[in-house]
C-alpha cells in the first residue's frame, strides 16, 4: 500500500456555490475547506441533496464557484478560462460518474482511449494504454464489447479505466457504486482499493458507508458544509469484502 | 368539455416548453405549404388570362386572312359559311415601320371601325379606342417599346398619337404575334449577313388605326391584306371548320383557330410554370428533408411524453389527442399562412405575364388549391401523431418512460478513421457517424439546393443572351427573371432553414455526448467546431454532388420536359462551380455557427 504524502495536491478554501437570489437563494456548497494529499483517498458522505456532487463539480472545474478558491498542485484553478479548465481535465483531473457515461456507440477499448486521443496521444499509444488498463482491470476479453453488452460492474470498470487513461493527479468519483448491485459494488470497491495501493489520489462522493470505509479520511456533509471529519485508521486492508460486510 | 380543455392546455404547455422546435416546425411546414400554394395557383393562372381575355373581347373562334385584294371575295364568302354565327371584318391590314421615342419596330397595322365589333373587340386597358389620327397599340408591344398613351408615333412617314393600349384574343401577344400581312413575317434572331425581302416583317407588333387611316397609308405602303374574325356555333370544332372549308379557296385563305392562338399565347406562361413547378419539386424535397428531421426528432422525444401521460392515467385516446392537437395547431397555422403568402406572391409573378398573354387577370386561390394545401399540412400532422401514439400504445408505460432517445448508430470505419484526426474533426466525424440518416438528409438538402442554383445559373445566362436571339423579348426576359428570382429566394430560404433545423437537431441529440466530451477535456470551442463541422462535411459532399451529377441531371430533366435544346445554353465554367461549392460550404458554416456555439457552451453539469 502506498503512503499519502502531506503535500496537498488538491485544496479548496471557503468554497461556495449559490443558486438563485433573495428568498430563493440556495447555498449548495457553503464555505468548504478541503486538503487532499497526493496518494490519499478521501470520501465525502451525506444524504441526497447535501451538495456532494456540486462540490465534486467545483473541484474538477465542471462548474464555477460563487466564492472561494480551488488549487491544484498549488495553482489556483477556479478562475481559469474554460479552455484552460478543459486542458486541466485532460491531464490532471478525471471523473468517474454514477451513470458511467460511456459512449454507447463505442466499444470498451474505444471509450477508454478517447481521453488519451483528446489529450493528443497517437492512436497507437492511446490504444496500447487502453488495452493495458482494461487488461489490468480484468476486462481484456471484453475490450471489443459495446457498453450495452457489459454488466454494470464491467461498465464502471471501463469508466475507471477511461479516468486513468491520462494518469491524472486526482480521480473524482461521483457515487461510483450508486447504480450497481452488491456483487458489482464489491467489484468496484476492490478496484478502488487497488488504485489506492498504486498511489492514485481519489476523492469519492458517496452516501454508502461501505465505500467511505475504504478511505483514509471521511467527511460528512450536510446542507453544503462539512459537519464532521473522520480519519479512518488503517485505511483499506485488501480484504474489502469482509471489511464492508459484502464477502463471506 | 373538460377533456378538450385538458388536451388544449397540455398541447399549449408543450409548445411553451419547446418554443424553438415549434417555431422551426412551423417554418418548415409553412415553406412546404407556401411552395405548394404557389405551384397550384400558378398552374391555374397559366391558362386563365387568355380565357378571360377571350370572354372580355368576344374573341374569335377562327381568324381568317388573305394577302391579296383579289381573294377578298373568297374571304367575304367565308363569313356566310355553314357553322358561322357571327363575324367582324374583313378589316384591311398593312405592314410598316413604327417609330416611337427614337425606336423603330416593324408592325402590322389593322384598320378598325370606331364602333364596337361583335367579334374581336379589343379590350382597352389604357386610354381609348381608335379614332382618326389616333393609334392603339397592343399592350405587350407597347410595354416592350416603353410607349404609353399620349406618345407621338410615326407610321409610314405620318404622325399619329397613341390614344390607347388594348389586348386581343385574336392574336398571341407581342412578340409571338401571328402574321396576317401579305409580305410575311419572321420572328426570332436573324443573322447579320442574311438579307431578307424588304416586305418581310421582323418581330412585328400590332397597331390598330381607323380603316380610313390604314387605307390612306396603304397608298404609300405595301399591298393591303384583309382579316376576318369568325364566331362558330361549335367553338370546339374550330379545326374541323378550317379543314372543311379549306377546299373552297384553294389555300388562298390562311386560317388560325382559337386553340392554336391559346397555345402560342400561353407559351411564356407555360415556360414560367415549368420553371416554378420544377422549383416547387425541389422545394418540396427540401421541405420533406427538414420535416423528416424535425418530426422524426420530436417523435423520438415524444415516446417518453406518451409514457408520462399514460403514467398519470391518460388513455391511448387522450395521448393521441394531445399529440394531434399540437401538430394540428402548427399545421393549420402553417397551412393558412402558406395559402395567404402563396396567393399574395403568385400575382407578383403572373401580373406581368398576364399583360403579355393579353389580360389583366390575376391568379387566385381555388377551393381545390385550399383543399390540397390543407390536406398536405394535416397529413404531416397525422403522420407525426400516429407514429409516437401507436408506439406509445404498444409499449408498456414503464418502457415508454425509460425510453431514451434513439440509440446512436455505430459506424466502425468512421470511428477508426477519426482517431487520426485533431480533436474537433475527431468529434465531428463521430457526431456524424452517430446519425447517418440525418447526415444523408443534410447532404441531400444541400445537393438539391446546389442543383437548383446550378440550373438557375444556366437559365440566367441563357436569359441574359435572349434579347439578342429574339426568342424572348426584353419584357419576357424580365418576367422569366422574376420567376427565377422568386425561385432563388424561396430555395435559399428553405435551404437555410434546413441547415439550421438539422444543426439544432444535432445539437439536441448530442447534448449528452458533447457534455461528456467536455468532461473528458474537450474545450467548448472544440465541441462547437465539431458540431458545425459535422454539418459542413456533408454540405461539402452535397455541394459537389449537387453540381455533378445533380445539376447536370436536373438541367437534362428540364430540357427533357420542355423540349429545350441544351446546345443553345452556356454551362457554368469550372471557376463558377468551384465558387458555388465554396460559397455553399461557407454559408452552411455561417448558418450552423450559432446553434453549434450554443451547443458547445451548454453547462456540462446540467446535462450529465
Amino acid at each position: 500500500m502506498s503512503e499519502a504524502t502531506d503535500t496537498p495536491v488538491l485544496r479548496a478554501r471557503a468554497l461556495r456555490k449559490e443558486y438563485g437570489k433573495g428568498e430563493g437563494l440556495v447555498r449548495a456548497v457553503d464555505g468548504v475547506d478541503l486538503d487532499v494529499s497526493a496518494g490519499e483517498t478521501v470520501a465525502i458522505m451525506g444524504p441526497s441533496g447535501c451538495g456532494k456532487s456540486t462540490l465534486l463539480h467545483l473541484l474538477g472545474g465542471l462548474d464555477r464557484p460563487s466564492g472561494g478558491e480551488v488549487l491544484l498542485n498549488g495553482r489556483r484553478v477556479d478562475n481559469l478560462s474554460e479552455k484552460a479548465l478543459s486542458r486541466m481535465r485532460r491531464a490532471d483531473i478525471s471523473y468517474v460518474f454514477q451513470s458511467f457515461h460511456l459512449m454507447e456507440e463505442l466499444t470498451a477499448v474505444e471509450n477508454v482511449e478517447l481521453s488519451a486521443l483528446m489529450a493528443g496521444h497517437s492512436p497507437r499509444a492511446a490504444r496500447r494504454r487502453a488495452e493495458e488498463l482494461l487488461d489490468q482491470l480484468g476486462l481484456a476479453g471484453r475490450s471489443r464489447f459495446l457498453p450495452s453488452a457489459l454488466s454494470g460492474g464491467q461498465r464502471q470498470r471501463v469508466a475507471v479505466a477511461r479516468a486513468l487513461s491520462n494518469q491524472p493527479l486526482v480521480v473524482l468519483a461521483d457515487e461510483p457504486t450508486g447504480n450497481l448491485d452488491s456483487a458489482a459494488t464489491l467489484d468496484v470497491l476492490q478496484l478502488f482499493n487497488e488504485l489506492h495501493e498504486y498511489g492514485q489520489t481519489l476523492v469519492i462522493v458517496t452516501h454508502d458507508a461501505r465505500i467511505a470505509a475504504t478511505a483514509d479520511r471521511m467527511f460528512s456533509m450536510r446542507d453544503g458544509t462539512f459537519v464532521d471529519e473522520t480519519r479512518l485508521t488503517g485505511g483499506t486492508t485488501g480484504k474489502l469484502g469482509a471489511l464492508v460486510g459484502l464477502g463471506d | 368539455m373538460g377533456r378538450i380543455l385538458l388536451v388544449i392546455r397540455l398541447a399549449l404547455r408543450d409548445f411553451r416548453r419547446r418554443r424553438t422546435e415549434a417555431a422551426l416546425l412551423l417554418i418548415a411546414i409553412l415553406a412546404a405549404t407556401t411552395t405548394l400554394t404557389l405551384g397550384l395557383v400558378l398552374r391555374d393562372a397559366a391558362s386563365d388570362p387568355y380565357e378571360s381575355t377571350r370572354a372580355a373581347t368576344s374573341g374569335p373562334d377562327v381568324v381568317a386572312s388573305v394577302g391579296r385584294s383579289t381573294d377578298l371575295a373568297a374571304l367575304e364568302k367565308l363569313a356566310s359559311a355553314a357553322g358561322v354565327t357571327e363575324h367582324s371584318g374583313p378589316y384591311p391590314v398593312i405592314g410598316g415601320k413604327l417609330e416611337v421615342s427614337g425606336r423603330t419596330s416593324d408592325v402590322q397595322v389593322e384598320g378598325r371601325d370606331a364602333t364596337v365589333a361583335v367579334v374581336d373587340q379589343p379590350e382597352v386597358t389604357q386610354g381609348s379606342w381608335v379614332s382618326d389620327g389616333g393609334a392603339v397599340l397592343e399592350a405587350a408591344f407597347a410595354n416592350s417599346l416603353g410607349a404609353s398613351v399620349g406618345d407621338p408615333v410615326t407610321l409610314g412617314g405620318r404622325s399619329f398619337e397613341v390614344v390607347g393600349l388594348a389586348v386581343t384574343a385574336a392574336m398571341p401577344p407581342y412578340p409571338g404575334a401571328s402574321c396576317i400581312v401579305a409580305g410575311g413575317c419572321v420572328n426570332g434572331a436573324i443573322p447579320e449577313d442574311q438579307n431578307l425581302p424588304q416586305a418581310l416583317l421582323h418581330n412585328p407588333g400590332l397597331v390598330w388605326l381607323t380603316q380610313a387611316d390604314v387605307r390612306s397609308l396603304a397608298a404609300a405602303q405595301a399591298p393591303i391584306s384583309y382579316v376576318l374574325n369568325l364566331k362558330l356555333a361549335d367553338p370546339e370544332g374550330a379545326q374541323a371548320f378550317v379543314d372543311a372549308t379549306a377546299g373552297g379557296h384553294s389555300g388562298a385563305i390562311r386560317m388560325q383557330t382559337w386553340q392554336s392562338i391559346l397555345a402560342a399565347a400561353t407559351e411564356l406562361a407555360r415556360d414560367s410554370q415549368i420553371l416554378l413547378l420544377i422549383g416547387a419539386w425541389l422545394l418540396g424535397l427540401l421541405a420533406v428533408a427538414s420535416l423528416s428531421v424535425l418530426v422524426g426528432g420530436r417523435m423520438a422525444d415524444q415516446t417518453r411524453r406518451v409514457g408520462l401521460l399514460k403514467a398519470v392515467g391518460g388513455t391511448p385516446g387522450l395521448v393521441a389527442a394531445v399529440l394531434l392537437a399540437e401538430y394540428l395547431l402548427v399545421a393549420l397555422v402553417a397551412a393558412a399562412a402558406g395559402l395567404v403568402i402563396g396567393a399574395l406572391a403568385a400575382p407578383l409573378l403572373t401580373e406581368s405575364s398576364a399583360g403579355l398573354v393579353g389580360s389583366a387577370g390575376t391568379a387566385s386561390l381555388t377551393v381545390s388549391t385550399v383543399g390540397v394545401v390543407t390536406a398536405v399540412a394535416l397529413g404531416v400532422a397525422v403522420v407525426a401523431t400516429a407514429v409516437p401514439a401507436v408506439r406509445g400504445a404498444r409499449t408498456s408505460t414503464v418502457s415508454a418512460l425509460a425510453d431514451a432517445a434513439r440509440p446512436p448508430r455505430r459506424t466502425g470505419w468512421l470511428i477508426a478513421l477519426s482517431t487520426r484526426l485533431p480533436v474537433p474533426l475527431l468529434l465531428a466525424l463521430r457526431v456524424a457517424a452517430r446519425r447517418p440518416r440525418r447526415v444523408v438528409l443534410g447532404m441531400a438538402s444541400i445537393a438539391v439546393t446546389v442543383s437548383g442554383i446550378y440550373v438557375l445559373m444556366v437559365l440566367n445566362t441563357f436569359l441574359g443572351n435572349q434579347p439578342g436571339t429574339g426568342a424572348y423579348s426584353d419584357a419576357q426576359v424580365t418576367v422569366l427573371r422574376h420567376v427565377l428570382g422568386v425561385w432563388t429566394v424561396i430555395l435559399l430560404l428553405l435551404a437555410a432553414v434546413n441547415a439550421i433545423v438539422i444543426t439544432w437537431a444535432t445539437v439536441l441529440d448530442n447534448r449528452h455526448a458533447s457534455a461528456l466530451a467536455r468532461a473528458l477535456g474537450a474545450t467548448p470551442r472544440e465541441v462547437s467546431v465539431a458540431l458545425a463541422t459535422a454539418q459542413v462535411l456533408p454540405a461539402l459532399v452535397g455541394a459537389v454532388l449537387g453540381v455533378f451529377p445533380g445539376g447536370f441531371l436536373l438541367f437534362a430533366a428540364i430540357n427533357g420536359i420542355t423540349g429545350g435544346d441544351s446546345d443553345k445554353t452556356t454551362l457554368p465554367v469550372p471557376w463558377q462551380l468551384i465558387t458555388l461549392m465554396l460559397v455553399t460550404v461557407l454559408a452552411v458554416a455561417g448558418l450552423t455557427a450559432v446553434p453549434a456555439h450554443l451547443g458547445g457552451r451548454r453547462p456540462v453539469t446540467d446535462v450529465l
